[in-house]
């Protein structure tokens, strides 16, 4: 009986999650949506920081293209790595990425978010514009974000474009600074990634 | 080594880089000293600048908005000749309108009434001129204090003096239609820009620095598609390098 129970209680908890992650495919209305969902995970008061952090990433796992933004930061490197090293960098990119993602979303989680428009740029890709509303502590900062949307169904996030300034181009090159300040020496990217996601 | 014989050697590896940097800018001019004085950069921010920007976050709203429209609408007067200079006609008269209206109806500049007639006031440098003129940028390397730059942009910083109307009132102390000052009026005012972007970014670049592995790095990409984006006076956040992943 407690064995059925708790059957129960987990697949009711797998659906509540599946529900509460599926958002809209239309991108803008997907981004309105994703933000809405982070924003009140973060300021809710009654979930702790690790049950947030949780939530963050799973969302950020089922709609940010974690694979291509990783093989994208890498740079041209990832043309000469075997299978088994690029496997370790996926996930260690993934760790990486979601312990930043976090901890930036914990500095703007008292901020305002609003969705300006949506503009599609070509077949794959449309750009939904956002911005920070203006608050005591900072001017209002516009945010772009680029949704793939090769499957129209299935939006994912891409990049982030802050004022006109790409997140993925600057972590490619921070990475890219990384490895060629060591002779491409992957190891080196690996353990400041091991190094970050430890601390 | 003497003022003139810096600029003279400034210029003269402009020239002989710029004709094919348009697509290097990514290249160091002396990466291992540009780090060294990003770092003594950053205890002069740790010690003196941030301490000064979160005091003027403090300050009343009003305050910090008004010096902000202040140092802006001086900026303006470096923007109309560049505008001109880049054959941008329309954009220099939004901006001498917004300068004139911002500086008499908005009482010296403190406030904007031009942004609310819809006059953008866009800045413009000689760096940005000459970016738009098809020079390339030359070498990255950071300065002291002032933070990161490159040949291009140097050599701009030092005709933007010449240029900037404020400047040959204030740092070359001349009259122009009777308003005369002195270079203290000049570094104040660039100061009180610094600690406005400074306190501006508090929480921005207080993010960067906890999630960078070599924040160097991430400031100079920053820096650099900052200031693409503002000699293009568009966006793009196109990259061959996504191709790869569109199939």
């Amino acid at each position: 009986m407690k064995k059925l129970i708790n059957t129960l209680v987990f697949v009711a908890a797998t659906l509540v999650c599946s529900y509460s992650f599926s958002y809209n495919s239309d991108p803008k209305i997907f981004i309105a949506e994703l933000l809405d969902d982070a924003v009140n995970t973060l300021s809710d008061k009654n979930i702790s920081i690790s049950d947030k952090n949780k939530k963050i990433k799973t969302i950020a796992l089922q709609n940010v293209d974690m694979v291509a933004l990783g093989m994208y930061t890498l740079g041209p490197v990832r043309k000469t790595l075997d299978q088994k090293t690029l496997e370790k960098y996926k996930i260690l990119f993934e760790k990486y990425f979601l312990k930043s993602l976090t901890s930036r979303l914990a500095d703007y989680s008292s901020q305002k978010f609003e969705i300006i428009g949506a503009e599609q740029k070509s077949e794959v890709y449309t750009i939904v514009s956002s911005k920070i509303i203006e608050s005591s502590s900072q001017p209002e900062i516009k945010i772009d974000w680029r949704i793939y949307t090769k499957d129209p169904t299935k939006p994912l996030i891409r990049d982030l474009i802050v004022e006109g300034l790409s997140l993925a181009k600057t972590q490619k090159e921070e990475f890219n600074s990384i490895l060629s300040s060591n002779n491409n020496d992957i190891n080196i990217l690996f353990s400041k990634l091991e190094e970050f996601i430890k601390n | 080594m003497n003022f003139k014989k810096i600029i003279i050697l400034l210029l003269a590896s402009f020239i002989l880089t710029g004709s094919s940097v348009r697509a290097a800018t990514e290249k160091e001019c002396f990466e291992k000293l540009s780090r060294g004085i990003f770092k003594f950069n950053k205890g002069v921010d740790r010690i003196i600048i941030k301490p000064v920007a979160k005091g003027y976050n403090k300050l009343p709203k009003p305050i910090k908005k008004g010096t902000g429209n202040f140092t802006s609408n001086l900026g303006t007067m470096l923007t109309v000749p560049n505008h001109i200079l880049q054959g941008q006609w329309s954009k220099a008269g939004e901006s001498a309108a917004s300068f004139v209206i911002n500086t008499t109806v908005g009482v010296l500049g403190f406030g904007n009434p031009a942004a609310k007639l819809g006059l953008e006031n866009q800045q413009e440098d000689v760096g940005q001129t000459l970016g738009a003129y098809g020079f390339g940028a030359g070498c990255y390397f950071v300065l002291p204090i002032l933070g990161p730059t490159t040949v291009r942009d140097t050599v701009g910083m030092v005709a933007d003096t010449f240029v900037d109307p404020f400047a040959h009132v204030t740092i070359r102390e001349k009259e122009l239609a009777n308003v005369s000052g002195s270079q203290i009026d000049y570094f104040s005012v660039k100061g009180a820009g610094a600690i406005d972007f400074r306190a501006d970014n508090m929480t921005n670049l207080d993010s960067l620095e906890k999630n960078s592995l070599d924040e160097y790095a991430a400031l100079k990409s920053l820096f650099l598609q900052n200031r693409a984006k503002k000699i293009s006076n568009t966006f793009s956040s196109e990259d061959d390098d996504w191709e790869e992943f569109n199939k």
